[in-house]
């Protein structure tokens, strides 16, 4: 169900409104990006089996079995996300992630969703880039009738008029929310900013102009050309076997068609030369976000980038700007970076919130902190601690079926086999500090930064790239 | 990682049972899950076996938090918080989470009105540094004048964040003003602004050596590890902290009688569509009779949660008025709890419709009450809900630590699967003839308007280029 983003709703936590230590925006990007990089592990602890199957009916998958108890999670992935919607149906394949649970077959909307909580079953869908994302999960009891539900939704879902008006009003509110929201407006913004004329720069939740143009033969369209086995990936965890999960897959996708029709997209690379741009806003707080191109996910030089990302703003309160910006000087609650690879382009992006007449300060401080890593790298002791921390925290990111299953898929949609897992503390163990220094240059070349600022920021003390 | 079909999932397996039991309406035979013992100074401590991944999760309770705040000083109990991750004897400035990050741990804080958690996950192994530090700075926490000034600057900026730059959650903090006539759950964990401004070390200082010892702390260690191991490790760590015996029972003012509904109205050129907010003050589980907080919770499921709900079917399916609805019953409180409902309208439509609409709905429950059906279906989803959160041991850990650290004890809190299922319809009924009273609310309405009152559209903001 889509609904009103959480941090506007109130009170609708399961526990008390509490207050944390690190940012919610720091949090939930290192949540995100955790999901897309961490996909590697290894470590005589572990013996976890990756089972690579393929279904009577052809379909490929991942399984992980763990049979003490009896519930299992899925997750899939088709290839496309929202670099497919249509040039003027911006929004169109998130529009769709709220529509499959709104009827499908014989059943309307209220009762397809009241057979879904009749039978503890969870899906839901959420679209990035360049997937379209399902998880499902299920008790093994009810797994038969709830595949037979998924089944529905990504085949015969109905969109009944009233059901598209009704998702539609709710996704034009949300469209109104983030449009105040300094961190929405900041992101979106500096997407425009960085891959202008290319459809990374496209709004993913559309504008009003492009949500009340969509129809449901544009859902229907959407689902058509990008629901199709070739693109499909899918990882299984939890209690079900190699021949059980044969049989799901060929029930839930068999009848999908065997090609996508997805529309080409080209490679690129954020616009380079500098730019910063202001975008006002009546806050207290301004939001920055800054960014600039990094290697693409198979370059020998991307794993060195990661971990220099740990260093310098992806480790939390260990990395060097959380100690500069927050620590030190007490400019801002969160600030973070992260490194994160598209399929068609890779960045290394960050943010920060400050007062704003900090906001100039702030940002000097983060452009010094990058040219002095891009001059000297880091030292010995800061690589020794990233990849204590990256080797050493490897496990918790694999403690839950469902955490195991977003790994894993993680791991596949970038196009690498189960083995890698058992690879990848090797690989981040063998990075040197000439890795690291070569990497730094090459990486961060701050006159190419792309800043986006919402608020009403004092900007005297910022330099420009 | 995952010992797979090595060992056995007690934790788990037995949710799954509540499970099975839960669909057929039967009530479960709730077997220990936890288990809990007391140190010598008073430390409680609980261990929740969970043997798939060789990792725990430490967390540290202490039983206060910004509901104890003195006059005056609010947001103390979370601004130490922070100032915790400073320095000790033995720990340098800001090395704290450098350590646990070194040893591949994650580690974090947060502050409730009731409690305060300190937590940690990592590697089985390093279970017993983890507690050695923590104990640590449970006694030695040392701050400088300009470290407080520092950090100062950055609980103001979380204030930001979270509050200033957000107008539901300024609302949020008005009508919980409101809502509290005597009780500190009026004042905002992160604290008002101009008390915030002027928190100084000594009063950090203050409520520390006041509250943070070990007879008024919780430890809970969830993951690969045995009460045994724990029980030697906690010994040698926390069981060398001298317990302080001024630690007394909160006694916090309590609410009068209620006997007028509230009403209140936020005009944010930021608030984007107009919204409308209801909070009902209600028992929590801690004050609430027997079956009362679940007959609530249970309530609040069908009356508000997801696309099933009474709200969501009136407002948002059949009259169209409002883009979506939700709300719930928040009974974790120590000394009370509340219902909060909301709804946002849809572009255009008076919140006067909403408002009707909404209590329409709340009026054929009080009168009429819920379905068998219904309540079956909240039942299930709720005991589902429980379960598949018992895949991580990172909720169940806070599962339990908050409950012990408002006065549940373990089958209560193992027990609430069957005291869900024992809810009868006749109780929703009363527990929404009793509590959804106009008299205990506070009603809000945020509107995108001037304070001219005029409907105005916000303009699109303005971009500027710079180079």
């Amino acid at each position: 169900m889509q609904l009103i983003h959480e941090g506007r709703r109130m009170a609708a936590a399961p526990l008390p409104r509490v207050s944390f230590r690190l940012g919610r925006a720091a949090g939930a990007a290192l949540a995100l990006f955790a999901v897309a990089l961490f996909t590697t592990f290894s470590g005589p602890a572990f013996a976890m089996k990756i089972q690579t199957i393929k279904s009577p009916g052809g379909i490929e998958a991942w399984l992980v079995e763990e049979h003490s108890v009896p519930m299992m999670a899925m997750r899939f992935a088709f290839e496309g996300g929202s670099s497919q919607d249509p040039v003027g149906k911006e929004g169109l394949s998130n529009f769709l992630t709220a529509m499959l649970d709104e009827g499908a077959g014989d059943l309307t909307s209220r009762e397809f969703q009241e057979r879904m909580e009749d039978i503890s079953m969870r899906m839901s869908y959420e679209e990035a880039k360049d997937a379209f994302y399902g998880n499902f999960e299920t008790l093994t009891a009810n797994r038969a009738e709830a595949a037979k539900l998924l089944k529905l939704a990504l085949n015969k879902p109905r969109f009944d008029p009233d059901a598209v008006e009704r998702i539609r009003k709710q996704l034009l509110a949300v469209l109104v929310y983030a449009a105040r929201d300094p961190d929405k407006v900041a992101l979106e913004k500096w997407y425009a900013a960085a891959f202008k004329g290319h459809p990374y720069a496209r709004p993913a939740n559309g504008t009003e102009a492009t949500l009340v143009k969509i129809a449901r033969e544009d859902l229907e369209g959407y689902r058509k050309r990008n629901f199709a086995k070739d693109t499909l990936k899918v990882v299984a965890v939890g209690d079900i076997n190699a021949t059980q999960l044969g049989v799901l897959l060929d029930e839930v996708f068999g009848d999908l068609p065997a090609k996508a029709d997805l529309t080409p997209v080209a490679k690129t690379t954020p616009v380079t030369g500098g730019q910063q741009e202001v975008i006002e806003m009546n806050v207290p707080q301004s939001v920055a976000v800054f960014g600039l191109g990094a290697m693409p996910r198979k370059d020998p030089d991307f794993l060195p980038a990661f971990v220099l990302n740990q260093i310098l703003g992806g480790g939390g309160f260990a990395s060097k700007l959380m100690e500069e910006v927050r620590e030190k000087r007490g400019l801002a609650y969160s600030v973070y970076t992260y490194v994160y690879p598209y399929q068609h382009t890779s960045i290394f992006s960050g943010g920060v919130a400050t007062r704003n007449e900090a906001m100039g300060q702030s940002l000097d401080v983060i452009r010094d902190e990058l040219k002095k890593m891009a001059d000297k790298g880091p030292s010995q002791e800061d690589l020794d601690n990233a990849k204590n921390y990256l080797i050493g925290s490897y496990p918790l990111r694999f403690d839950t079926n469902a955490k195991i299953a977003t790994q894993l898929l993680g791991l596949m949609m970038d196009g690498f086999g189960p083995d890698y897992v058992a690879n990848r503390n090797a690989m981040i163990a063998a990075i040197t500090l000439d890795d690291e220094k070569r990497v730094a240059k090459r990486l961060l070349d701050t006159k190419n930064l792309i800043v986006t600022i919402v608020g009403k920021p004092t900007l005297e003390h910022a330099k420009k790239g | 990682m995952h010992n797979l079909g090595r060992r056995r999932l007690p934790t788990l397996a037995m949710a799954v049972m509540m499970l099975a039991f839960a669909q057929q309406i039967v009530p479960a035979h709730a077997e220990p899950r936890a288990s809990e013992f007391t140190l010598s100074n008073g430390m409680q401590v609980v261990v929740i076996p969970d043997h798939r991944a060789p990792v725990v999760t430490h967390m540290v309770w202490y039983k206060v938090g910004a509901a104890d705040e003195p006059k005056a000083t609010s947001g103390i109990a979370h601004f130490l918080e922070h100032l915790m991750f400073k320095s000790t004897d033995k720990i340098a400035v800001g090395e704290f989470s450098k350590i646990i990050s070194r040893l591949g741990g994650q580690d974090n804080a947060f502050t409730g009105q009731d409690v305060t958690s300190y937590h940690q996950r990592i590697a089985k192994e390093r279970l017993g540094t983890v507690m050695d530090m923590e104990a640590d700075r449970m006694q030695h926490l040392r701050l400088t004048k300009d470290e407080v000034a520092t950090e100062r600057q950055v609980i103001l900026e979380e204030r930001r964040s979270r509050i200033d730059n957000n107008p539901t959650a300024l609302l949020d903090e008005q009508m919980n003003a409101a809502l509290y006539l005597s009780h500190p759950y009026g004042i905002p964990v992160i604290g008002w602004e101009h008390e915030m401004a002027k928190l100084s070390r000594e009063d950090a200082m203050r409520f520390y050596k006041r509250y943070y010892a070990p007879n008024n702390a919780i430890l809970v260690v969830a993951g690969d590890v045995t009460p045994e191991e724990v029980k030697k490790l906690a010994e040698e760590t926390y069981g060398k902290v001298p317990p302080n015996p001024e630690v007394d029972g909160r006694k916090r003012p309590q609410e009068p009688k209620h006997i007028a509904a509230r009403r209140l109205e936020l005009k944010d050129p930021r608030a984007g569509n107009a919204s409308f907010h209801r909070y009902y003050l209600t028992p929590s589980y801690t004050t609430a009779k027997p079956g009362e907080a679940e007959a609530l919770d249970l309530l609040m499921k069908i009356v508000a949660d997801g696309a099933t709900s009474r709200l969501y079917k009136k407002l948002v399916v059949d009259d169209k008025i409002a883009a979506t609805s939700g709300g719930d019953y928040s009974g974790w409180g120590l000394d009370s709890g509340a219902i909060s409902i909301y709804a946002v309208a849809t572009n255009g439509t008076s919140l006067d419709k909403v408002e009707a609409d909404v209590d329409a709905v709340l009026d054929e429950i009080r009168t009429k009450g819920v379905t068998a059906a219904e309540l079956e279906r909240a039942k299930k989803t709720f005991l589902a809900d429980f379960i598949y959160e018992s895949d991580n041991q990172a909720s169940l850990a806070r599962r339990y630590g908050w409950s012990v650290a408002v006065g549940r004890s373990l089958s209560d809190i193992e027990g609430w699967p069957k005291a869900i299922s024992k809810v009868t319809p006749e109780q929703v009924k009363q527990a929404a003839a009793t509590y959804l009273d106009e008299r205990r609310s506070v009603t809000g309405w945020l509107l995108p308007e001037n304070a001219n009152g005029r409907g105005e559209r916000v303009e699109q903001p303005v971009a500027h280029s710079r180079s």
